[in-house]
């Protein structure tokens, strides 16, 4: 047992209990926010301190790889725009300010947790951690939507957990084990690959995840729980939680399930078209920016499970990665993105006090840096040059048409044209539409800071996505 | 000659864009005139150093320089490449798209004085000029088809730039969703290109496609790349979108229509032209697209009131011609009948050089109908008429241009027109016999115009004819600029360059099939002399005697009303997605709405229309998992 290998996930923790000390004895609250900030700074250099590191703790429960390591980056960094982005908005929260960003520490800590862990019982434990974080954060502004989406998302949540134990139990009651590896082994070995309870299994596997990266028909708890959200958490839910979806299942059905991937890239290239086509057709008639976001995030974990899709077309033996990595490329493009957008989104509709795009007319004239930023994000989201929701297209088209599924590629690029259309709506709304009132649209400085740092991250992985790419190929290296 | 320059050509558009969206409307808004300034230095500036690469291609041997390329993107084994194209072709399109922009840039001084969106108007025209220049520049069909979009989505905006206006909104929209159609097949084909053959390079495909494809693959192939062609073109059946274009700026229209947007699908087709005439299918179906569209347009162009309208049609039955040209010189190709050595040149110079001449007596005939519309406030010929006298230069300059267009020797549009119809002739007769009628109908078409807008009496209603006033000399000049073009341009060496054959000024005159077209043309003016000039025939009895057929080109055919209702609203909007709709809108929140509208206390309505929900919600998951079960044991 070696407990350094755990030292960024320990030290968050720490963070997070500081965080609950501290709210007892200070005042002035914005002193939470920062230090929560501040505070990410040491998991953060535990993790990089570990770069390189490839070992097992903890009976096997335990991974610390290059994928481990990289998502945790992943979080932290997430975590870190998202709590800039609270700062402001934590105004809006009568009390418990330091149980919201306590809450969003122990989240990211859950899902640290999920992309390192390679068995079943410490995965469905991380997911909880993660999902009760989450669904008490989506009920904190208390007001009617609020608590309606909160409990919506526990109870829905509920059921994707029992579904998802469902699975997990007839894959451990087929093997006999529940560590990735040894479920692995006994699939060979005991002649499982026809078995129609592993498939049966594998399915509510599937439903289960699907749930957390809001995959049709999983997604429709998205819509509501997005809307009746505190918009920071509706940013965290749709990058980080989903980020975290996508690595499990990385993990999952390419460590344990490799052997059946047949039976698996199947239902994830035929969900992936119907997930996006539902996405983005729906997408186009919400009036409400945040319910707009929420579909347009179910369109992208689409393009996302192409990434899934071709992992398992790799032929034994075959040279390059590009399923894999184009996905946890994606992944990184799309939460700088998608943070960018919900960044700008905070600091324009806490000034006007609203969420429908109608309001954001004129945006331009009253505040112009946000709406450029907010337009700029879109684009990315579009997957227009020079942005890097572009390069992350391209490298995850690419991957499938290498792969062969030049239908599904066909599918999501008549899909990506389908989807300029309500993205480039908000840009005309904002620049072309009659402002409604002359008043400026101020932002305080955190929002402003997250907001540039998303930005430029999306312009720079647009033009030179080169070192990203070089960390994320080597992030999925160690799968088979 | 430093690789700078090239790339200083369409980036210092670009930088005039940045300048005006983020200094000028921001900060000095108070001064708009100088947005109109910057773009009219940047784009003066770019003309100049295409000039110079023009100077240098002309000197380098095979006229062609080589530029470095650099490394962008690197996917799996395959690197993809940023580079820059200088041959012939693309010097040639430097000049028509830098010097056509230049022209109007300074006529939209004018034009747009006073309106509003005046800064927004010239960064916009900027990015466009930059998106055509960068198009053009393109060594591989990615950035090339970027460009393509970038050139897409400028016009979107340019289009719909009085946006307060319900007509341009939804002119912009259809340009953008037509022409969209076009693009699904453009990528496509890259897509399909760059997976057989791991090359976007066009200079590679140019061997590597008809290598390594098979023959109905290549077919395909270049029948997706042509599908861009067609819809960024205006070619039938994606032809709909640029009659309604005009609702943008009258400039912008002449942008267009003569420079950027449409050529670049005549310029995709002789770009990717080795490639088409691979295939015989492919270039044959070029041909005869164009050739079609060339009568089709013009016949619609016979009835049209709006003087932009008649000058849209023109358009696209000009670019019928283009394509016409090329596909007609690619069959001669494909079928052996010429070397490819000497017919692929041969069929790029064939058709760039009426795009040459076109740009220019295009861009003059819509700058024309600018002025006319700056004088009597309409665009409706019906309330124009004896303008010659109030607008000297506007009539003269508008006479010449049609003149070019109707192929009067020694106008520039005889010198490219013969050589189509002179290709057209030995490849595809059945095409050369359309075309021949289409020279009758172009001549009529715009003489009827010419007699309808600048002769007899002004017969507009608004005002008296005293009103009427001549445009202001910031628009006449490139006016008068261009009316020079439009005769000399035909007199440049642009077909010798591009590896075409050469003419003799005279000479061309003793072949009888420039007699034959000139006599279709001279025919065509006389007719319509007759009509509306001196009323020997009454256009009204000519209607009634042939209303059947006016009817059917003054109703386009039915096919705007066939699209819109049909395609486009009926099968895409009202069908699929008002069907997603109603299941959003009546089984999501219908459970909430229903639940909630029955109940008389709401908080117990409240509580029921979310236990109804969540049920929905969990039975959807469930729902979901037997069918995906299902689905597995029945297709495994």
């Amino acid at each position: 047992m070696n407990l350094y290998l755990l030292a960024p996930e320990i030290s968050l923790c720490a963070l997070a209990l500081v965080v609950i000390l501290l709210d007892l004895f200070i005042g002035r609250k914005w002193i939470l926010g920062a230090v929560s900030i501040a505070g990410l700074i040491v998991p953060a250099a535990f993790t990089i301190a570990l770069w390189g590191t490839n070992e097992t703790s903890f009976n096997g429960m335990l991974v610390v790889d290059q994928f481990s390591l990289f998502f945790n980056l992943f979080f932290l960094v997430s975590t870190a725009l998202v709590l800039l982005s609270s700062t402001e908005y934590a105004s809006k929260f009568a009390a418990f300010r330091g149980e919201y960003y306590a809450l969003v520490l122990l989240a990211a800590m859950g899902m640290m947790l999920m992309a390192s862990t390679r068995e079943l019982i410490s995965i469905y434990i991380a997911l909880e951690l993660t999902g009760i974080s989450l669904y008490a954060l989506t009920g904190f502004l208390k007001d009617p939507k609020s608590s309606e989406a909160g409990l919506k998302y526990l109870l829905l949540g509920a059921v994707a957990s029992a579904v998802l134990l469902y699975g997990m139990a007839l894959v451990f009651g087929l093997t006999g084990t529940t560590h990735l590896e040894g479920i692995k082994a006994a699939i060979s070995a005991e002649g499982l690959l026809a078995s129609p309870a592993l498939l049966m299994g594998i399915v509510l596997l599937v439903a289960g995840f699907g749930f957390k990266i809001a995959t049709v028909p999983f997604q429709m708890w998205v819509p509501d729980v997005y809307e009746g959200a505190p918009t920071p958490i509706t940013a965290y839910l749709s990058v980080a939680s989903k980020a975290a979806g996508f690595a499990v299942i990385l993990r999952v059905f390419y460590e344990a399930l490799g052997p059946v991937s047949l039976d698996w890239s199947i239902i994830f290239a035929v969900l992936a078209a119907i997930t996006m086509t539902l996405g983005n057709v729906v997408a186009i008639w919400q009036t409400n920016i945040k319910r707009m976001l929420g579909y347009s995030s179910i369109a992208q974990a689409g393009y996302l499970m192409i990434g899934l899709a071709t992992v398992s077309a790799l032929e034994p033996g075959a040279i390059g990665s590009s399923g894999p990595s184009a996905l946890v490329f994606f992944l990184a493009c799309y939460a700088l993105t998608n943070l960018g957008a919900f960044i700008a989104i905070i600091a324009i509709s806490n000034k006007i006090d609203s969420d429908e795009i109608s309001d954001y007319s004129g945006m331009a004239r009253r505040a112009p840096l946000l709406s450029l930023a907010l337009a700029l994000c879109l684009i990315s989201l579009i997957g227009i040059p020079p942005t890097a929701g572009f390069m992350a297209k391209i490298y995850i088209f690419s991957a499938a048409v290498d792969y062969g599924l030049i239908w599904l590629v066909i599918v999501a690029v008549i899909n990506t044209v389908i989807s300029a259309y309500y993205y480039l709506r908000v840009i005309r709304v904002m620049f072309l539409g009659a402002p409604l009132s002359e008043e400026r649209v101020p932002s305080s400085g955190a929002l402003r800071a997250a907001l540039s740092f998303a930005c430029l991250g999306v312009l720079v992985l647009g033009i030179y996505p080169w070192v990203l790419l070089r960390i994320a190929e080597a992030a999925v290296r160690m799968f088979p | 000659m430093p690789p700078e320059v090239a790339l200083a050509i369409f980036l210092l558009p670009f930088l005039s864009f940045v300048v005006i969206a983020f200094v000028i409307r921001p900060f000095l808004n108070n001064r708009p005139q100088l947005s109109g300034y910057v773009t009219i230095a940047s784009i003066g500036i770019s003309l100049l150093l295409s000039l110079w690469v023009l100077v240098e291609v002309i000197k380098s041997p095979g006229h062609e320089l080589s530029m470095p390329d650099y490394q962008w993107l690197a996917i799996g084994d395959t690197a993809i490449h940023i580079g820059v194209t200088l041959d012939a072709l693309a010097a040639v399109m430097l000049i028509v798209v830098t010097s056509v922009s230049l022209l109007v840039q300074v006529y939209s001084q004018g034009y747009m004085r006073g309106d509003p969106g005046y800064p927004r108007y010239f960064a916009f025209m900027s990015l466009f000029t930059c998106s055509m220049l960068g198009l053009v520049l393109a060594d591989n069909l990615l950035f090339l088809y970027l460009f393509w979009e970038g050139v897409g989505l400028c016009s979107y905006l340019l289009i719909g730039f009085w946006f307060h206006k319900p007509e341009a909104a939804r002119a912009a929209t259809k340009a953008f969703v037509v022409t969209r159609l076009g693009d699904f097949g453009f990528l496509a084909a890259i897509l399909f290109l760059y997976a057989k053959t791991g090359t976007f390079d066009i200079a590679e495909l140019y061997v590597l496609a008809p290598a390594l494809l098979s023959a109905t693959a290549l077919t395909w192939a270049a029948i997706g790349v042509f599908s861009g062609a067609v819809g960024k073109s205006a070619q039938f059946p994606l032809h709909t979108w640029l009659p309604d274009a005009m609702e943008g700026p009258t400039p912008v229209s002449a942008l267009i229509h003569a420079a950027t947007m449409v050529a670049a699908g005549v310029y995709l087709v002789a770009r990717m032209f080795p490639v088409f005439a691979s295939s015989t299918e492919a270039i044959t179906t070029v041909a005869i697209i164009g050739g079609f569209t060339a009568i089709f347009a013009a016949s619609m162009g016979l009835v049209m009131n709006d003087i932009k309208r008649v000058l849209a049609y023109s358009t696209i039955s000009q670019l019928g011609y283009m394509m016409l040209g090329l596909g007609a010189v690619g069959v001669a190709v494909a079928g052996g009948v010429l070397e490819p050595e000497h017919g692929l040149m041969l069929g790029v110079a064939v058709g760039i050089f009426h795009l040459f001449n076109h740009a220019f007596f295009k861009a003059l005939l819509f700058l024309g109908a600018g002025s006319v519309n700056h004088a009597t406030g309409t665009f409706d010929m019906r309330e124009m008429g004896g303008l010659r006298k109030a607008m000297p230069w506007t009539y003269l300059t508008f006479l010449i241009a049609s003149l070019s267009i109707a192929g009067i020797w020694p106008l520039s549009g005889f010198w490219s027109k013969e050589g189509i119809l002179a290709h057209a002739w030995e490849s595809t007769p059945i095409l050369f016999y359309l075309a021949m009628i289409t020279v009758f109908m172009t001549a009529f078409y715009m003489f009827r115009v010419v007699f309808l807008t600048f002769g007899g009496e002004y017969r507009g209603q608004s005002e008296g004819s005293h009103g009427l006033h001549e445009s202001p000399l910031v628009m006449i000049a490139p006016m008068v600029l261009l009316a020079i073009l439009s005769v000399v341009s035909g007199w440049l060496p642009i077909s010798e360059l591009l590896g075409g054959e050469s003419h003799s000024f005279f000479g061309a005159l003793a072949s009888p099939l420039a007699w034959a077209s000139l006599i279709l043309a001279g025919l065509g003016i006389l007719l319509a002399y007759a009509i509306y000039s001196k009323k020997w025939l009454s256009a009204e009895s000519l209607r009634q005697r042939f209303a059947p057929l006016y009817t059917l080109f003054s109703r386009k055919y039915w096919l705007d009303e066939l699209y819109e209702s049909v395609f486009v609203v009926r099968i895409l909007i009202d069908g699929l997605f008002a069907a997603f709709h109603w299941f959003d809108d009546r089984v999501v929140d219908g459970v909430v709405n229903g639940v909630a509208g029955g109940t008389v206390a709401a908080g117990r309505g409240i509580r029921r229309a979310q236990t109804g929900q969540l049920q929905a919600y969990g039975l959807a998951i469930f729902i979901g998992i037997l069918v995906i079960v299902a689905c597995l044991f029945i297709f495994d």
